[in-house]
């Protein structure tokens, strides 16, 4: 008895501080809570996906009220892929339509835990701030700049990734990881036959939002009586990604390729176009490539979003706080649709860039196409 | 007199039959695939393998110009980034761009060389340092250009190099054009650092560019010749590169230190004056093959990269200590 209580304590020291810090990544609760949220009704204007919020909770910010012009101050985790550039650039259009937002501060942290904690102390530091939009890089490292921005009374609202403090005023995100990964998997497991081959891509281990991308299909598979065929990593990159089908094709049959985001799905599509073979069950994302590619070959896709339009919403919860309305909270849950076969067309625009994420919500605003690098 | 009976054991081991230990390196590597895969030894595997190589093995043999007139190239991973976003946002879909497109990217690729050149061998700054930054412009360059996202397709008439094959050929029944491209600039690079004067003046510059100096040797320009070489392989790897894979923002990221890995893997010494072009491209076909066959293992990621990394210091270990013991 006494020998396990030492080996737990011993093994306790050797993990310890890995473990208490590394969030759980395969928690069912949440998953069913995703499942629920990803065809529950939205409150909200019909028209106007990026307002919509789960639930009915909400967050008294009376006491932000400000007079304006404003300074609005964002801490970016980074704008270091394509999806973040779509993001950023719904933010900056989104700005431009509420004239009492006198200066809009961005800092970018470049994909730095350190330089983003170093960022939120500037701009506390600068007092110029309003208000404090924060994308956070990493959740556990950011945490404690989320808390210090908090306690310096600055309303602080979080997108995106999450931190693991109820300070801020909301948490706006869309349904989520899980909800990600069930949309694509439950349409694999329903065009794939029992015992069928799935591959699963991944851009890299460790960020929570792809981590429960990944487990939340995982489990699906394995309780649909599907085999994985392997977990690789891709870095996001097109030409392993491209290498990594091909081999995996020379050691047999592949029935479903999955992908916990879609940036490389196209480059999985065309390892198996340049080999003359059917293209089976791949999953993608809602970027422009991938779409088009999924209409002219005519395969059974998908394309489940992490939308977009998050970073609209972030900039309208800022403003509804420092006017002193009510918000939706603590966590304002977006929707989160799938882009399926039957609305494929709708989101299919052939003048915006390959990397253009369709589910933007931007297409109303003035700005739409050229600011997004699309032609008229 | 001592000195003579000295000398005399290394003389007789001189003799011996030397191979370069890549090309046994690489042999082994395939026979293990093969074992692991049967199907690779059919055209479309080793062929899609070769296809794969063609971008890395190009461009190591161009780094390996600069590598042996003694200095680095970092920059050649973001020339081959900038000329595959260049050229995504200068086709704006139209198949019949590639045709200026790909001699401009070559002529952007030659002025880069050139100021590489330059700045190494006049401002005097460490080729090293003068390459990083111009790395770090070019990247910057391109992100502006493209403002982090690609904005646009390459056309088919572009990525025809590096994404189609001919097929119904004889026995082989498959040749993709990258292959083509990998024996045909391969041959042409060969020639030019092992059958040209250039060639040896480069092993010269980077034997003793005080000795060469003094022979006569115009070190200056040798040296930036071997940069425009090398940036020149760079923008061709690109091509191919982006051909194979389509257009990422990062496409070239890494390239630069892959490069030199396969050109020490295949014997290059890190500090100029030896080096070989079929063995750098040998070095590039076992990074590849070191990939593929962790791959075929079905070895978690971790493990493959721990095993990876392990083979690449072993074989340049045994490298180093052949070249020792051969007293070369």
């Amino acid at each position: 008895m006494n020998k396990t209580v030492i080996t737990f304590a011993v093994l306790g020291l050797m993990t310890g501080s890995a473990a208490a810090q590394a969030p759980n990544f395969d928690d069912p609760a949440e998953f069913d809570k995703q499942r629920e949220q990803l065809t529950a009704t939205f409150n909200g204007p019909a028209d106007q996906i990026y307002r919509q919020y789960a639930g009915n909770e909400m967050v008294d910010t009376s006491e932000f009220a400000t007079d304006a012009p404003w300074t609005v101050c964002f801490s970016n985790a980074g704008v270091n892929n394509p999806w973040r550039v779509v993001g950023y650039t719904n933010m900056t259009e989104e700005v431009k339509l509420h004239p009492e937002i006198g200066t809009f501060t961005h800092v970018d942290a470049e994909g730095s835990d350190d330089k983003q904690i170093a960022d939120i102390d500037d701009l506390l530091a600068g007092g110029d701030c309003n208000i404090l939009i924060v994308s956070p890089n990493s959740t556990a490292a950011l945490t404690p700049a989320v808390e210090k921005a908090c306690a310096a009374g600055l309303p602080v609202i979080v997108f995106d990734r999450g931190v693991t403090t109820d300070c801020p005023v909301t948490f706006v995100h869309p349904v989520g990881g899980y909800g990600f990964g069930i949309q694509a998997a439950d349409h694999i497991i329903a065009n794939v036959p029992e015992g069928g081959n799935v591959l699963m891509l991944r851009i890299l281990p460790g960020v929570d939002v792809l981590e429960t991308r990944a487990s939340g299909a995982r489990n699906m598979f394995e309780e649909a009586g599907l085999t994985i065929l392997g977990e690789e990593f891709t870095d996001g990159d097109n030409a392993k990604t491209k290498s990594i089908v091909e081999d995996y094709l020379q050691r047999g049959n592949i029935d479903a390729v999955w992908m916990d985001a879609g940036a490389t799905a196209v480059a999985a599509i065309e390892a198996f176009e340049d080999q003359g073979m059917d293209i089976p069950v791949i999953t993608g994302e809602d970027q422009q490539d991938y779409l088009q590619k999924w209409r002219d070959l005519g395969f059974a896709g998908i394309a489940p979003t992490y939308p977009s339009y998050q970073w609209r919403t972030a900039i309208i919860a800022a403003v509804q706080t420092l006017k002193g309305e009510e918000v939706p909270g603590p966590e304002w849950v977006l929707p989160q649709p799938a882009i399926t076969q039957d609305v494929l067309d709708d989101y299919i625009n052939e003048n915006m860039p390959p990397l253009h994420y369709a589910m933007c919500g931007c297409e109303d605003m003035p700005t739409y196409p050229e600011a997004w690098g699309g032609n008229e | 007199m001592t000195d003579q009976t000295l000398a005399r054991p290394e003389a007789k081991k001189r003799s011996l039959p030397h191979f370069n230990p890549v090309y046994v390196l690489v042999v082994a590597l395939i026979l293990a695939i093969i074992v692991m895969n049967p199907a690779f030894g059919e055209p479309t595997g080793y062929m899609n393998f070769l296809k794969r190589v063609t971008a890395l093995a190009i461009l190591s043999a161009g780094a390996l110009y600069v590598i042996v007139s003694g200095g680095f190239d970092l920059s050649v991973g973001s020339i081959m980034t900038l000329t595959v976003i260049g050229s995504s946002m200068l086709a704006s879909n139209d198949p019949n761009s590639t045709y200026w497109i790909i001699p401009l990217m070559l002529g952007i690729g030659a002025v880069v060389g050139l100021v590489n050149g330059l700045v190494v061998s006049y401002l005097k700054v460490p080729s090293l340092i003068a390459t990083l930054g111009m790395m770090i412009t070019l990247n910057g360059v391109a992100f502006m250009w493209s403002g982090g996202a690609p904005r646009g397709y390459l056309p088919d008439t572009f990525r025809f190099f590096g994404r189609y094959n001919i097929t119904d050929v004889p026995v082989i029944t498959l040749l993709p054009i990258a292959v083509i491209c990998l024996f045909g600039f391969g041959a042409i690079l060969w020639w030019g650092l092992h059958r040209t004067n250039f060639g040896r003046l480069l092993h010269a510059v980077g034997d003793n560019p005080q000795a060469a100096r003094l022979a006569g040797v115009p070190v200056e320009r040798v040296r930036i010749s071997a940069f425009v070489v090398s940036a020149l392989t760079a923008v061709l790897a690109g091509v191919i590169l982006g051909g194979r894979a389509g257009v990422s923002v990062d496409i070239g990221s890494g390239f630069e230190l892959q490069a030199i890995t396969a050109a020490v893997i295949g014997g290059a010494q890190l500090l100029g004056g030896r080096g070989s072009v079929p063995a750098t491209i040998a070095g590039a076909l076992a990074l590849e093959a070191i990939f593929t066959l962790l791959n075929l293992l079905g070895l978690a990621q971790p493990v493959r990269l721990v095993v990876q990394g392990l083979i690449l210091i072993g074989a340049v270990a045994l490298a180093t200590y052949q070249r020792k013991r051969s007293g070369r």
